[in-house]
């Protein structure tokens, strides 16, 4: 059921009520999520809810508005997001995602400081080689030489790993259509082991991608 | 009653302008001048009056340390970040500034920080408007650069209440055109928004939808624009000039002699989009001449690097937007500098579309406000369904340890947006908390914009680590943030004490609107020229309608003939230019006085006409003369 953002009666704005993202919308809590409804109820809201609407109300109600509708912005921008979506999630049952999170590698990289990152271990020997290869770029960028051959071999694994990050999308909408299930009529272990392997595959999803990012940065 | 205008105002760096629905369609105010454009120019003269727009341009001339232009590029900036224009722009600092202090500048004798300068052009906008509608004027929204950070927007919105403004909302210049273009077109689509104007340059896409302007990705630089362009090639004749060993000058120094360049090297740059070569010819001092002659192909290769810039904004706004140029339905051109046939060529290559400029892009930004202004009003029929979505173009962030930047709210984010963040205390017993806000996309927090520092005072003693404070960070649908916090445990509410790094605190911009009531009593009279105006046209309306009654055959000869003297007399001063609400009152009472006798008789004929039951002329007793009578001297405190 949706969040009552308007008086039943005078249908006047409310004060915000402390909801979850899904319950703002009346969505249930799953990760399947029809974007193009979700769009459209934003739109519909947005035209009652948005300042604009206010200018000439009281500050009572404006105040209302302006909370009502940076809820509003808030929620759609998370839920309408996939990777957003499926983390809000994980947080919204207790699952902390801090490590691998992108201020958390931002920070890592800012300070030097190492991070606590676990290299996946399919990963791992792909990885070792990626690295020796991109130190050695590096190297020859300084020194001005050009090496076709170890540029090939730089996109070959930049093809690969942009595979794998579509193949970690994939495993993750696994993981949805799991858990979409079990909120209906899973265990709480079933839940709780669903929750466990979707953090895995963003966590893994995540690695993927900040190499991915390594390397085009190599490159440029 | 006067009815409750609301204008819409675009504060531009080179020309401002004041707009309003008329109907279902936005119109611009002129000025007295019957001009359009107001230069954002501000001078002072030999008496030390201030004269803004059209009339001050002379002064940049004939006495450039008494005027000032292109404040805006100082608007919510410290004096560490504007050394470059402070080489390019003949600002002078006042001498006595302090670390940490808001800028100011010196035109003539006195000093002004730029929101007062600002003020002063939009006090013209609101005269203009108020001289248009015959009213006052006190509610307005204005236009920014949509890549204004808070302390600019700030800025922008203290020039308004200096101004005497209720500041409704401030609106980013290409969302501002975007609705003025949809208000047009009606259309469904992707566009975008290219804003090049005299000092800065935006670029917005936009998903428009059933009324509904979402702006999905923004960007900008705003420091890039016109005036960018016209100091390269002042720079070029001042190298011209210096290095000719017939004029045996330099003019570096001579701010009469750079001010005289810089209006020719306008006017080429004007002349050059539209034909092949233009002429420099500039009398200097000691009765010099400078010519030469830019061609086409020169100017453009001079210009080549300025409008370079704006590429990586329009690019990364693509990228921000997830969208390619073909995905783009429509590019809509701002700014005077898109005249440029340079730029359009530009814009065409990287939108691989020939963009629309069935608009007039010096006006279109003021359209716009004039519309917005029209649905915060309350909607009228054609913009009721209209709605603008827009987002904060700079992702906000507050320091974490190692001075490295927590981004909680990321750039093109809708706006309202917010983040709740959560603090604790690291001593036993702390009661203070410090909180340092930034704004940019830097990873480190020195490179990143500082906005303020807030302390969380009042925090209950507590053991280090146990006391649990929410703040809440809003960025409102102006795009300023907002800060709250609270304790969690004992539910206190923290007191901020709000430190902004750049900007004039409340009580500042409250003197200063004191101080403006330097001016008042030259607005109350302007106000007072209003209102008696528009009494004096309410009487002789009415008037004109007594004299087609039945009862004006009843007076005498010489009471009709008094009558009509006193309303030539009133009609003389009411058109007259001295703005002598005196003389209008007194003309006023004396034509009031005059057709006492004629209200009461029209008034005598309208009652026996309703006793013999015949239908009552109504418009009669509505607006007969006697509609003049019950109008009191208005009062103003």
């Amino acid at each position: 059921m949706r969040a009552v953002h308007f008086c039943s009666s005078c249908g006047k704005v409310q004060p915000p009520v402390p909801v979850d993202y899904f319950t703002f919308f009346g969505f249930p809590r799953k990760l399947n999520l029809d974007t193009a409804a979700l769009e459209k109820e934003f739109y519909v809201l947005s035209r009652r809810l948005h300042p604009d609407v206010f200018a000439q109300a009281d500050t009572r109600e404006r105040s209302w508005s302006l909370e009502q509708s940076s809820m509003l912005n808030d929620a759609y921008r998370t839920l309408k997001d996939p990777i957003k979506r499926t983390e809000y999630l994980l947080r919204l049952e207790g699952v902390e995602l801090e490590e691998q999170s992108k201020q958390a590698t931002e920070k890592a990289r800012a300070t030097g400081e190492l991070k606590k990152q676990v290299v996946p271990p399919d990963l791992l020997e792909e990885v070792f080689e990626l690295n020796l290869h991109l130190e050695e770029l590096r190297d020859q960028k300084e020194t001005g030489e050009d090496d076709p051959a170890l540029l090939e071999e730089i996109g070959k694994a930049k093809l690969s790993l942009e595979e794998k990050f579509e193949a970690l999308f994939n495993e993750l909408k696994t993981e949805w259509n799991k858990w979409d299930k079990a909120v209906e009529g899973g265990t709480e272990e079933d839940r709780h082991k669903i929750l466990d392997k979707m953090l895995d595959v963003l966590n893994r999803r995540n690695y993927v991608r900040n190499l991915v990012r390594d390397v085009n940065e190599a490159l440029e | 009653m006067a009815t409750d205008y609301i204008v819409g105002i675009d504060l531009g760096t080179t020309n401002s302008l004041v707009a309003y629905m008329q109907g279902d369609s936005p119109v611009v105010i002129p000025g007295e001048d019957g001009l359009n454009l107001v230069p954002s120019v501000v001078a002072l003269d030999e008496k030390n009056q201030i004269i803004v727009g059209n009339a001050a341009r002379r002064y940049l001339i004939e006495t450039p340390e008494r005027a000032v232009y292109s404040i805006k590029r100082l608007m919510g900036r410290g004096v560490e970040d504007i050394q470059d224009e402070l080489k390019l722009f003949p600002f002078q600092l006042a001498e006595d500034l302090h670390e940490g202090e808001v800028l100011r500048i010196k035109i003539g004798e006195r000093t002004y920080t730029p929101p007062e300068i600002s003020a002063l052009v939009l006090r013209q906008l609101k005269r203009n408007a108020e001289r248009f509608f015959g009213a006052p004027v006190s509610q307005a929204v204005i236009t920014v650069p949509a890549y204004f950070n808070d302390a600019q927007r700030q800025a922008t919105k203290d020039a308004g209440r200096i101004a005497g403004l209720n500041v409704l909302r401030l609106v980013n210049e290409p969302t501002a055109a975007s609705l003025a273009y949809g208000l047009e077109k009606k259309k469904n689509g992707i566009i975008v928004v290219y804003d090049l104007g005299g000092g800065t340059f935006d670029i917005s896409i936009l998903k428009l939808h059933d009324g509904i302007f979402e702006v999905i990705a923004t960007n900008g630089d705003t420091h890039l624009g016109g005036d960018d362009i016209d100091n390269l090639l002042i720079a070029i004749a001042l190298d011209d000039i210096r290095g000719d060993l017939g004029l045996g000058i330099d003019v570096r120094r001579s701010g009469e002699a750079v001010q005289r360049i810089r209006q020719a090297v306008i006017e080429a740059k004007i002349a050059l989009s539209s034909q092949p070569t233009a002429k420099l010819d500039v009398d200097l001092p000691g009765g010099k001449k400078y010519q030469r002659e830019i061609s086409l192909e020169m100017f453009e290769q001079v210009i080549q690097p300025i409008i370079d810039r704006t590429v990586g904004p329009c690019k990364q706004a693509l990228k921000d937007a997830g969208l390619k140029p073909e995905q783009i339905d429509e590019v809509v051109l701002v700014g005077g500098s898109t005249r440029i046939p340079k730029v359009r060529r530009l814009v065409q290559d990287l939108f691989g579309r020939v963009p629309h400029t069935d608009l007039n892009p010096d006006e279109v930004v003021a359209l716009g406000a004039a519309v917005q202004a029209n649905i915060l009003g309350g909607a009228s029929e054609i913009t009721k369904e209209m709605l603008l979505l827009d987002v904060t173009p700079l992702s906000l962030g507050i320091e974490v340890a190692g001075g490295v930047t927590d981004k909680i709210i990321l750039r093109n984010s809708t706006i309202p947006a917010s983040a709740t963040q959560y603090y604790t205390t690291q001593v036993d017993g702390q009661t203070n908390v410090a909180i340092h806000v930034l704004q940019g996309e830097r990873e480190l927090a020195r490179d990143c914009r500082s906005l303020a520092r807030f302390d969380l005072k009042g925090v209950p003693p507590m053991p280090a680590g146990m006391p649990r404070i929410e703040v809440k960070f809003l960025i409102d649908a102006n795009g300023i943030l907002r800060v709250s916090a609270r304790e969690q445990r004992s539910g206190q509410e923290a007191e901020i004490d709000v430190q902004p790094s750049y900007g004039l605190t409340d009580e500042q911009v409250e003197n200063m609107l004191l101080e403006s009531f330097d001016y008042a009593e030259e607005d109350f009279r302007q106000r007072q020229v209003i209102e008696a105006r528009r009494e004096a046209e309410t009487i002789l309306t009415a008037l004109a309608k007594g004299k087609k009654n039945q009862a004006w055959q009843e007076l005498s000869n010489d009471e009709r003939r008094n009558v009509e003297t006193l309303e030539k007399a009133l009609v003389a001063v009411k058109d007259g230019n001295n703005d002598d609400y005196h003389a209008i009152r007194a003309g006023i009472d004396a034509l009031n006085e005059a057709t006492m006798r004629l209200a009461e008789l029209m008034m005598d004929t309208a009652v026996s006409t309703a006793l013999k039951g015949k239908a009552m002329d109504s418009t009669d007793l509505e607006e007969g003369p006697q509609a003049g009578h019950p109008v009191a001297k208005a009062d103003f405190e």
